[in-house]
């Protein structure tokens, strides 16, 4: 059976340009409010691409923070993509490395949690280019008319706009939980020692994320090995019995 | 903004790309341990909890209730099956009815 292609790739980024469309509406809107032009707005999607550092460095912006810490402060929001990548890489087609190196610059957390959770067996480039292509068009163009019309928007509209970021990364997440243990132990664990980072105050928001996520990865990951071999060595017994 | 404006700006798209790239370029072809693969898949999930708790709470910096309302509307519409783009909406139309009461 051939695998899903460029079509059914579009149909999936499809889902995700609509919703960056309100994300990146509020990115617009609150960069305008931060004293961003339209080009300074729209440069910053077209050539980062990443919604949660677009946000931080806008307050970091605000906040008078200097340059050379919000790209310090990008870097360090940004390794959680090492992890993704590195975590795609196991699951896409093998290809050339330029094509690689390209669609590399697409991988965002909406577009790599809808790649990495297609189907069984490996991802065609094609598939994921087809995700990234719509996300990016969307993600661009919405930010720029976000600062266009943003701040005609009445202030209750802009407020509940702020939560647009979090419901997408909550709709990404909950269907994979369904049925699945592991995989709400995998967020809970995360979200709990996040919790404990942010309120203790022990490492910034990027290390944070960086650190629960890798340390719950981990867990998991040995929890259910060493469950695995407990139950592999009991029907060992028995079938030795 | 300013000149160096442009400079963030490409600082923040440098070390935004590596982390993107270098894995999906330079692990290619090689076999990693079944360890840490099986850790590697992991991390969506747990990527997702991370960046969603407690962030979410925050959302309007002094009004925990707008989050918490924001968290379980969120969650409820995606749990039923609303998908990203129902879930996205739908909570921003709670929240818009919220903020309208509220404000």
């Amino acid at each position: 059976m051939q695998r899903e292609g460029l079509s059914a790739g579009l149909k999936a980024g499809l889902t995700i340009a609509i919703g960056y469309f309100p994300v990146a509406l509020t990115f617009g809107l609150l960069a305008k409010t931060t004293g961003l032009s339209l080009i300074e707005t729209v440069a910053m999607s077209i050539f980062v691409f990443a919604g949660a550092a677009q946000y931080i460095s806008l307050s970091l912006i605000a906040a008078k923070v200097d340059p050379i810490l919000i790209v310090l402060n990008t870097f360090i929001v940004n390794i959680r993509h090492f992890l993704m990548t590195a975590s795609l890489n196991e699951k896409m087609q093998p290809d050339a490395r330029w094509k690689k190196a390209v669609y590399a610059f697409g991988i965002t957390d909406e577009t790599f949690s809808v790649i990495s959770t297609t189907g069984d067996g490996r991802v065609r480039t094609s598939y994921a280019a087809g995700v990234i292509i719509l996300s990016y068009a969307s993600w661009v163009i919405f930010s720029g008319i976000g600062h266009v019309i943003g701040a005609n928007l009445p202030l209750f509209l802009q407020a509940a706009m702020s939560i647009a970021l979090y419901a997408m990364f909550v709709a990404l997440l909950i269907p994979s939980l369904k049925g699945n243990r592991k995989v709400v132990l995998l967020a809970l664990t995360a979200a709990a020692m996040n919790g404990f980072f942010f309120w203790s105050g022990l490492l910034s928001t990027g290390w944070a994320i960086m650190v629960s996520t890798l340390a719950s990865a981990i867990f998991v990951e040995i929890l259910y090995t060493r469950r695995g071999n407990v139950i592999r060595r009991a029907v060992e017994r028995k079938e030795g019995a | 903004m300013g000149n160096w404006y442009w400079w963030m700006l490409l600082g923040m798209a440098v070390v935004t790309y590596l982390p993107r790239a270098i894995p999906l370029t330079f692990l290619e072809g090689k076999e990693l341990p079944p360890a840490v693969s099986g850790v590697l898949r992991n991390i969506p999930y747990a990527v997702l909890g991370a960046l969603i708790f407690p962030a979410i709470l925050y959302a309007q910096p002094d009004d925990l209730l707008f989050g918490v309302i924001g968290l379980a509307s969120a969650a409820l519409i995606a749990w039923w099956g609303g998908g990203v783009m129902g879930t996205v909406l739908g909570t921003i139309a709670i929240l818009a009815v919220y903020s309208l009461l509220a404000g």
